[in-house]
């Protein structure tokens, strides 16, 4: 008889909640967790293919040392005790030398990061950093700008909206379940889509509306829609009275951005874009602008997300059915909520060496912004940075160009990768440590915000089968190897779980039933009238003091973005639903569903260019150079190429990825170098491409 | 025609290959073959919207099937007590005849055992008063298990409530 186990699963960052099965030791079943209505049994292909992960041998399965040259490919297999060894005489050296500051760790953040973030804490070093230089920073540094809240600080109710904005949000092929299918469902009751992509992704095959924009011209038809918005009085202006400061600077900073000026920028007719204004203005509150997810795109990307931001504040979506809502906290169900591992130990007194939260007062310190420690490792300034632990994360696929990066990770005195696949930045590592598959180890409890807030948990459902190990354990294992066990008292996860539960009034226990724990039985919902924001002023900020004390403008007049020249393309990148930035690209079933990538380009553009559909074509960037089939489709902007991200694999080890395809970060040369200088991420859509017939 | 029907609501597919995938880990399908597949349709331009369909093609479970007729060796069989459509392993010789009958191209080769599988629509769990793997799974619930008399008064519910809807 098979047994159950609720968990969540880890195959992508989303981590959806899950129900595994359990017979004679082995996984034989995974679907979603039933218990979650929101969820129901649905999983997507990379939560099925948990079970191919966990199965397959081309994955890490016992520590691992050099044995040469860094990317030589040369290893040595160790037992954890000598892995250990090797990491702790290492650190000790350097923690001696320069401080425990000189150590930096790279996660993907998340609600699991506590335990990595605490460690950090307890070796004395501030440098915890997480991969959202190439994700969400932008966003949230403009939620941050506008209401004083992260990018997670406002959820979407799709389920119930009337018109759902997307500039470039691919809700469909880049998505999380349970908000695809809330999605999905508002298309069905008849919510219009706008969807707004150079590329036609499968998203605008679910829209009402479609504008092939030209690459980098969002920031300027945001302006317009605001143009217009403002100056038909599209707004709600009750909202926008009782709640935001700066509307007037707004207005006079907008007023020469007209439909008619934004046509000429991005392709976009006047007409359509004024008849869009009125429509969805027609449908507020009920209206959501997606502010953006992965906008590490363009110089632009803040303050276009801005302008998202500042949308949906004139639509006055926030704290209604239909629009925006606060994800709320244990505390707003009258609860208290987790305790840290990190809340006993002493504060790090040093500072950032990324400059984020004092160089750079804009940045969020939390994580910083990993291009910005990749020149503290460059340049050794602010102070020398010497070791690195790279945990489940992988920079030589994520951040821009591998090569200019191996030039500066070979300035540190070691890299350790945690990781539970070959990663791209397992091969440049001096010591590797496999951790065990989510579905092969516990995790500590997580806080679910939303209308219903509460906690889930992670539970393994059989022991590992190779030499791996949880998390949990490695750091708390080396912990102690440090000097630190003080910190790290644990001797097992219900030691971690029962710490993080201690002043919640919830037991373990309470997870059996159904995998997690909800803190209220109705949602809740704020009153809109009395809704406080956490801002300087208290208010919704169109103008952010904050912002120009570092001289940075709240409104950015627009630059046009460079037009290729002939034969050159914009590069562009994304994603497949059925695949996971790349960590998913060896898994046995992944691969089969789409074993390579290939280069979209115009048709037009191609043929005159003399490529066909089908041809190979070499692509070149500052010297790098790559041949990749040519797919020929109308359904993308003449100025844009585009390819799957995660493809190109260099390790052997992954026979069903290597050299698979071309690796898009390969030919973003120089762009570790070209970030949003207000926003902080990096601008992953600022590189060029030349394309002849191979 | 079995007793059942897989029923795709093609609005509500969004090409995630959640079904091919919860097929394949299901029923151990070997490399190359699909026992359920999502044709992809499109990108056809429809009121300046670049339409993409995806079509479930997994087996219609004849009721008068091709394929066990083709087949020499009574590898292929219907279930007598549902209609549904199935192999036979052991008694498979690999010969291909039904490969080349059914009309649909719906059995599929093995190339580790050289033998033919296709969809049973996971009989097992039916047994046990489960639904497919692919149903099971579906992302969006776009395919759903029925009986094909429940599948026509969906098709004209639906059909009737869009009329409404169009006024």
């Amino acid at each position: 008889m098979a047994n159950s186990v609720y968990s969540i699963c880890g195959m992508c960052a989303v981590r959806c909640p899950i129900r595994v099965e359990v017979e004679d030791g082995k996984v034989v079943w995974i679907e979603g967790n039933p218990n979650d209505p929101g969820m129901g049994t649905s999983l997507c292909a990379k939560g099925i293919a948990g079970r191919a992960l966990l199965y397959d041998n081309e994955r890490l399965q016992h520590p691992m040392i050099r044995d040469g040259e860094r990317g030589s490919g040369k290893w040595r297999k160790v037992s954890w005790d000598e892995a250990y060894d090797y990491i702790t005489s290492k650190l000790q050296e350097i923690m001696k030398e320069h401080g425990g500051k000189a150590i930096m760790l790279s996660d993907r953040g998340g609600p699991f990061a506590d335990i990595r973030k605490a460690f950090m804490k307890a070796l004395g070093s501030p440098n915890y950093t997480n991969h959202d230089c190439t994700c969400g920073r932008n966003t949230h540094h403009a939620s941050k700008s506008i209401y004083g809240l992260g990018r997670t600080g406002l959820a979407y109710d799709f389920k119930n909206a009337k018109h759902i904005v997307l500039f470039g949000r691919n809700m469909v092929e880049s998505f999380k379940v349970k908000e695809v299918k809330a999605f999905m469902q508002g298309v069905k009751n008849g919510a219009k889509v706008t969807y707004i992509d150079p590329r036609a992704a499968l998203t605008a095959s679910k829209a009402t509306r479609y504008w092939q924009i030209r690459p980098g011209t969002d920031y300027a038809l945001l302006l317009a829609i605001v143009n217009v918005t403002l100056k038909e009085g599209l707004y709600d202006k009750d909202f926008v009275n009782k709640y935001v400061s700066g509307l007037s600077e707004l207005s006079s900073f907008v007023k020469e951005y007209t439909p008619e000026w934004a046509e000429k920028e991005t392709g976009i007719p006047a007409e359509e874009i004024v008849a869009f204004c009125r429509e969805v203005s027609s449908d507020k509150p009920s209206v959501i602008f997606h502010p953006g997810w992965h906008l590490s795109r363009y110089n632009d990307s803040f303050y276009a997300s801005r302008m998202i931001h500042i949308m949906n504040v004139l639509m006055g979506n926030i704290e209604v059915p239909g629009g925006q809502f606060l994800p709320k906290t244990p505390k707003d169900a009258g609860k208290k909520g987790l305790k840290s591992l990190g809340a006993e130990i002493p504060k790090v007194e040093d500072k950032r060496a990324d400059g984020c939260g004092w160089k750079y007062k804009r940045f969020d310190g939390g994580p910083g912004l990993l291009q910005l420690q990749y020149q503290a490792i460059d340049t050794g300034e602010p102070y020398p940075i010497k070791a690195y632990f790279v945990v489940r994360h992988d920079p030589l696929l994520a951040m821009p160009d591998p090569e200019e990066q191996k030039r500066i990770l070979n300035k540190l005195d070691l890299i350790v990768v945690v990781d539970v696949n070959y990663s791209e930045t397992f091969g440049f590592a001096d010591v590797v440590l496999p951790e065990s598959t989510y579905l092969e180890r516990d995790t500590m409890i997580r806080t679910d915000k939303g209308l219903k807030p509460g906690f889930s948990v992670r539970r393994k459902a059989i022991e590992p089968i190779y030499d791996t190990k949880a998390g949990w354990e490695i750091w708390t294992d080396l912990a102690n190897r440090l000097g630190k066990g003080e910190y790290f008292p644990y001797k097992s996860i219900e030691d971690i779980w029962n710490y993080q539960l201690q002043d919640s009034g919830i037991k373990i226990e309470d997870f059996d039933e159904k995998g997690f724990v909800q803190l209220t039985t109705k949602p809740i919902w704020k009153d809109r009238d009395k809704l406080e924001f956490p801002t300087p002023s208290g208010k919704i900020e169109f103008v952010s003091k904050k912002l120009e004390e570092e001289d940075i403008p709240s409104f950015m007049p627009y630059t046009s973005p460079k037009k290729p020249e002939k034969g050159e393309f914009r590069l562009l990148f994304g994603r497949k639903g059925y695949q996971t930035h790349g960590q998913t690209t060896n898994n046995p079933i992944i691969s089969e569903l789409m074993g390579t990538n290939c280069l979209w380009i115009n048709t037009k553009a191609a043929e005159e260019l003399g490529i066909k559909d089908g041809q190979m074509v070499e692509i070149s960037s500052n010297g790098t150079t790559g041949k990749i089939k040519a797919k020929l489709t109308d359904f993308i902007h003449p100025e844009a190429a585009f390819m799957l991200h995660g493809y190109g694999r260099s390790i052997p080890f992954q026979t069903r990825a290597y050299k698979k395809g071309l690796a898009d970060q390969a030919f973003m040369k120089g762009l570790l170098k070209v970030w949003d200088k207000a926003g902080g991420s990096i601008s992953l859509c600022e590189s060029f491409i030349k394309v002849t017939p191979a | 025609m079995s007793k059942y029907h897989v029923e795709q609501d093609i609005s509500l597919c969004i090409g995630c290959l959640a079904c091919e995938a919860a097929c394949k880990d299901k029923n151990c399908v070997p490399e190359g073959a699909f026992y359920c597949k999502m044709i992809q349709v499109g990108p056809r331009m429809v009121r300046n919207i670049p339409v993409i369909d995806h079509v479930y093609m997994a087996c219609f479970h004849c009721e008068k099937p091709w394929c066990v007729d083709a087949c020499p060796t009574g590898a292929m069989q219907k279930r007598s007590k549902d209609g549904i459509v199935f192999v036979d392993d052991d008694l498979c010789v690999g010969c291909k005849a039904c490969m080349k009958a059914c009309p649909w191209g719906v059995p599929q080769w093995n190339s580790a055992t050289g033998k033919v599988g296709k969809c049973d629509l996971c009989m097992d769990r039916i047994d046990q008063g489960l639904q497919p793997a692919c149903v099971t799974k579906c992302t969006t619930g776009s395919i759903k298990f029925m009986t094909p008399q429940a599948a026509s008064e969906k098709r004209r519910r639906d059909f009737a409530e869009e009329m409404l809807k169009r006024g």
